[in-house]
């Protein structure tokens, strides 16, 4: 293909890009989007593009939190190019590895006492927790965001702080979620491939069940794996949390119910126990064969690869059905890199954040990971990587196809708690396992939602 | 002898130096165990009470609102259920462990071959870190793989495994079992030591004068290890109504809230959540029975002594 044909094929014009995104926004219903997401991304242009410049403290160390990488390549590749960094600066990082659960705890207790690491790598709504703890990275993220191609809009909403242009973390990148399935099952269940419908999504799963092939979602307190997939079944029937105004209660609502009776229809199609499941089990039950059809990221297919060739082969990935909503509405785990303001090399922690997300480093970061990671800026939508395996490309799609927690309203301590206390997860559990009616189940998820959101 | 006083009174007895008054000493050799208990055990507690009375939010300060948390408790029905659940949990597991540990203590102090082996096997639950042996039994009780499961079914004994974890009943006698797998040597390993210091020619008079096993029991053994019993019995009641990891690790506080106790749902709302003030409140709710324990036991202990 001719670069001409090449940029033309990536050129979307101003006014198309607002209709798409005007039509997709106003079904998602987000009210902020920046200029810069709306920028025309161009690579000669973007190569002109200055980078902020940063004068760095004489001798910096950099002591910087993240999660533990789910794929083994992921920490090699950081602690490379964060070597990269430190030869280029004769700075210093030090980077400490915290499962990922616990990078949070302990991110809200360094922001509590205003002491502990510069950097955090944290998830959803942290920086909302505490954002006067937090350093102005507008520079930053204006900068990258011009250079390759703007952030994907619910980028915005987690990174700004919410009502202001003012971005308090850098999305770095979304553990994504996919439906993972057995290709040679649904092709017994009498379907070429699983239907990208909800409708059709239930349908071709009770035939799976009828066939000896259940599928498994986690209705457990499993963090990753039951929050995501029951916020995009609740987001795609049109049901929601709260309104945009952060106020009011949007939960007890046709929509809701609607979702809960289909919810209860896909888990007549489940195998016994995902009352029960965290997040390693659907991994496990798939991996056993014992499964046809969960939600999940990039690890199964990592996993198989080596460890399990034959479900390996028979595996195959798509993203989320939609619903009767008509666009994409999911969740996906979304890491966001923050500065505090206790740090003493704010310079140096801008620089080095800057220096991980340009094309050398982020570029490879990110191809290495097999789709465990998926992009938050836009131009790293075309990495060759993405094409390595029809198993890993749906996944380049996860952060373009999100809402955010709490959506419709906004980040922050509400939220939060709502997620922490697995408010929606419990109510398809009320609903699939503890055989509640759906009015119940969503009155008694209001009365919760009603005390966070007050 | 004699002293000697030109003055014809008793020698004035020599200064006594700081360090040899009466208390100061003590009071010096206790004080570095006092700041220990003083900063890390006073201070937080003291500021826990605090956090439970204001709106405290990670990363920002709160302000005082009074009751206002613990009112909003007692309109939640998740604390309900979570206080339901702890007690429930406390009790069972308590007078299991007391039962089953005394059994063993009983039987683990007769004298047999091989005696010492046993009692090392048997105390192996109370030194395994709860958290490995926790995540054992998160395999042994897995909704899939239980070996459990997998041995009945094997046997032709259930055509589909059991589903441990995933009902809210199921969830419970499973945290349960394995509390009390977990806390059975410290009854047993306690209430050995004390059956050893009971005078056998006690037991002998009584086989004397013609006492059955349940009427020594009863008379002799009983009576006479209450007190140790009564101080066993308060720390694991202590111990059980504020656990935290045997029940994080296993379900989270699942399914739908069922295994929730006083730690984990404190620890969910406060540092997961974000809302310490809250969190502090639900922590607080442990102190009095822990309290109310300790008095009865002290109380016991006195009119014994």
């Amino acid at each position: 293909m001719s670069e001409r044909k090449k940029k033309e094929g990536k050129k979307v014009s101003r006014r198309d890009f607002i209709k798409k995104s005007a039509a997709g926004l106003a079904g998602a219903g987000l009210a902020t989007l920046s200029m810069d997401s709306l920028f025309q991304w161009n690579p000669a242009l973007a190569a002109e593009v200055k980078a902020p410049t940063f004068k760095l403290e004489k001798n910096p160390v950099v002591k910087v939190l993240r999660w533990s990488g789910f794929v083994k390549s992921d920490e090699q590749i950081w602690n490379a190019n964060t070597k990269k960094w430190e030869k280029e600066t004769g700075g210093k990082v030090v980077t400490e590895y915290l499962s990922w659960e616990d990078v949070r705890s302990k991110a809200a207790m360094e922001a509590s006492v205003g002491a502990g690491h510069d950097i955090v790598l944290g998830w959803y709504d942290d920086p909302h927790l505490y954002p006067d703890k937090l350093l102005d990275v507008s520079d930053v993220a204006t900068y990258l965001g011009k250079k390759y191609g703007g952030w994907y809009p619910v980028c915005e909403m987690y990174g700004k702080l919410y009502g202001t242009d003012k971005w308090i973390a850098l999305p770095i990148g979304s553990a994504g979620i996919c439906i993972n399935y057995r290709v040679s099952w649904v092709k017994e269940a009498g379907y070429e491939k699983l239907p990208s419908d909800i409708e059709g999504f239930i349908k071709c799963c009770k035939k799976l069940k009828a066939k000896g092939h259940p599928t498994g979602f986690a209705l457990g307190h499993a963090v990753g794996d039951g929050n995501t997939w029951t916020h995009w079944w609740l987001w795609s029937f049109g049901g929601k949390a709260v309104e945009k105004d952060g106020k009011t209660i949007a939960i007890n609502s046709k929509e809701t119910l609607q979702a809960l009776d289909a919810a209860k229809e896909l888990y007549e199609t489940m195998i016994p126990g995902v009352a029960s499941w965290l997040d390693p089990h659907n991994n496990k039950a798939f991996l056993s064969g014992q499964i046809s059809v969960t939600s999940n990221g990039n690890s199964i297919f990592y996993a198989s690869r080596k460890k399990f060739p034959e479900i390996n082969k028979d595996l195959m990935t798509m993203n989320f059905p939609v619903g009767p909503v008509g666009h994409p509405a999911e969740l996906s785990m979304i890491s966001q890199a923050f500065i505090f303001k206790h740090t003493p090399v704010p310079n140096a922690a801008k620089h080095y954040l800057t220096f991980m997300f340009e094309k050398a480093q982020y570029g490879k970061w990110e191809s290495e990971t097999w789709g465990y990671i998926t992009q938050t800026l836009k131009d790293y939508y075309n990495l060759p990587a993405w094409k390595k395996d029809p198993r890993i490309t749906p996944y380049r799609d996860c952060v373009k196809r999100m809402l955010w927690n709490g959506y419709a309203g906004p980040l922050g301590p509400a939220s939060a708690a709502a997620m922490s206390e697995y408010v929606i997860v419990d109510m398809f559990a009320d609903v699939c396992v503890g055989g509640k009616s759906p009015k119940a189940a969503a009155a008694a998820a209001e009365r919760k939602l009603k005390k966070f959101y007050r | 002898m004699r002293s000697g006083n030109a003055g014809g009174g008793a020698l004035k007895a020599p200064p006594v130096g700081l360090l040899q008054r009466k208390g100061v000493l003590g009071f010096l050799f206790t004080l570095p165990a006092d700041i220990i208990l003083l900063l890390l055990l006073a201070y937080p507690f003291v500021l826990g009470i605090w956090l439970s009375f204001t709106n405290t939010i990670i990363g920002r300060s709160g302000s005082f609102v009074g009751l206002e948390n613990y009112i909003d408790l007692f309109h939640s029905d998740v604390f309900w259920l979570t206080a339901f659940n702890t007690v429930l949990y406390t009790v069972v597991a308590v007078f299991f462990k007391l039962i089953l540990g005394f059994g063993l203590a009983i039987v683990l102090n007769k004298d047999f071959k091989g005696k010492g082996l046993i009692r090392a096997i048997v105390l192996l639950p109370w030194i395994v870190p709860t958290a490995l042996s926790t995540i054992a039994f998160w395999w042994i009780f897995d909704s899939n793989f239980s070996c459990i499961s997998w041995l009945l079914m094997h046997l032709g004994l259930m055509s589909h495994p059991i589903d441990f974890l995933g009902s809210p009943v199921n969830a419970r006698i499973s945290v349960i079992i394995v509390n009390i797998w977990r806390g059975i040597p410290f009854f047993t390993i306690g209430l050995m030591a004390g059956l050893q210091t009971i005078n056998q020619t006690l037991y002998e008079a009584a086989d004397i004068d013609g006492a059955t096993p349940w009427v020594k029991f009863k008379s002799i053994t009983l009576p006479l290890i209450m007190p140790l019993l009564a101080v066993i019995t308060t720390f694991s009641i202590i111990w059980t109504f504020a656990d935290f990891q045997l029940i994080w690790i296993m379900t989270r506080g699942g399914p739908d809230n069922a295994t929730h106790i006083f730690g984990t749902f404190s620890f969910q709302r406060a540092i997961a959540g974000g809302h310490l003030g809250e969190g502090a409140a639900i922590s607080a709710f442990i102190f009095p029975v822990l309290f109310i324990s300790v008095v009865i036991t002290s109380k016991f202990l006195k009119r014994e002594a």
